[in-house]
């Protein structure tokens, strides 16, 4: 822990914040992190080449051209003490070791869904549920369209009663911030009924 | 450059508990009688001039994260900068900062 040593010392008020984005490969994740954030997302990313990447990965995905193999990074400042930062975590399932580490003093998680292949982002959702990690599930339309409800994705990826569904798009700004206020109102309501304080939790 | 000749050969951080999010920030002034810094270290600190987080660093010199830490380890060893770890996140108890978060994100 770092309260040893004197050098790092620990914040007096809370000043950064981290959320996660997080889903399957190519999903939507650092095109949300670019959408909210207020720097350009910073990131590493790498030409996709056929030799680390099993090639039926792509069907379906006509707008993929690269992948990320280190994190997106975005920053949202929410006042003069706190700042928000976001990762993208990597979406190939050999970049998978470094959501570990990414988990770790987050808030919680947006685990991202491509509509028409929901699939690939169960893995992430299992990733959440098991470590016991808050999440929301954004649905990021493509292309602007949601065929199905909430309630018919949650069915469908046999998510626990409650777990929020929101419906986005990844490409715009006051949606992406709409999912992330989806999220903190979750963690909001689940504080109030984790007890801790005492108090009955509250609706809302 | 090559990573390894930034850190001298070392492969892993010696201060693990720098976090993607720990802020660091260069002491003002720098110490005295400190041996001129090697670039790389000079070019953190004066991209921390200002608090900045490891991982907006790490973006900024576009250097692996591991690489940066190594780098921040020597730097605070010699007293450069200072490093501030984030608030530890307890999920029962901070309605405070989950409201502040809220509100931040209610006004964007
Ligand atoms: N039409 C449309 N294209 C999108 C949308 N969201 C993302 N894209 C495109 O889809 C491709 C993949 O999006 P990314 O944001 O890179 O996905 P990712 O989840 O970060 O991908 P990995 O990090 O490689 O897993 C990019 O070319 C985006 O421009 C969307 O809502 N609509
Ligand atoms: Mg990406």
């Amino acid at each position: 822990m770092a309260g040893s040593d004197p050098a790092i010392r620990e914040a007096p008020a809370p000043d950064s914040v981290k959320i996660l984005i997080a889903g399957g490969f190519g999903v939507g994740k650092t095109t949300m992190v670019g959408s909210v954030s207020e720097i350009a997302p910073l990131r590493t990313e790498e030409p996709l080449t056929s030799a680390g990447l099993g090639v039926d990965d792509l069907d379906g995905i006509p707008e993929k051209h690269a992948t990320t193999v280190a994190l997106d990074f975005g920053r949202i400042t929410l006042g003069r003490e706190l700042v928000l930062y976001l990762f993208g975590t990597p979406g190939q399932q050999r970049f998978w070791f470094m959501w570990n580490d990414l988990a770790i003093g987050a808030l919680g998680a947006v685990v991202l869904i491509d509509v028409r292949r929901p699939e690939s982002s169960f893995a992430a959702i299992d990733f959440f549920e098991r470590r016991d990690i808050p999440f929301v599930v954004g649905v990021n339309g493509f292309h602007g369209r949601h065929p199905y409800t909430p309630e018919e994705i949650r069915d469908s990826l046999a998510l626990p009663a409650g777990t929020p569904v929101l419906l986005c798009d990844a490409r715009d700004r006051a949606s992406c911030r709409d999912v992330l206020i989806g999220l903190v109102d979750e963690l909001i309501a689940g504080s109030a009924h984790g007890g801790g304080t005492g108090r009955p939790g509250r609706a809302g | 450059m090559r990573p390894f000749t930034l850190t001298g050969g070392r492969t892993r951080p010696s201060r693990a508990d720098f976090t993607l999010i720990t802020s660091v920030t260069a002491v003002d002034p720098q110490p005295e009688r400190a041996a001129r810094p090697q670039p790389e270290h000079a070019r953190i600190l004066r991209l921390c001039a200002k608090p900045v987080v490891v991982a907006e660093l790490a973006a900024q010199l576009d250097l692996p994260v591991s690489v940066v830490c190594i780098l921040l380890c020597d730097l605070l060893e010699a007293g450069r900068i200072t490093a501030r770890a984030p608030r530890p996140i307890s999920r029962t108890s901070d309605m405070d900062l989950l409201q502040k978060v809220r509100d931040g994100l209610g006004r964007l």
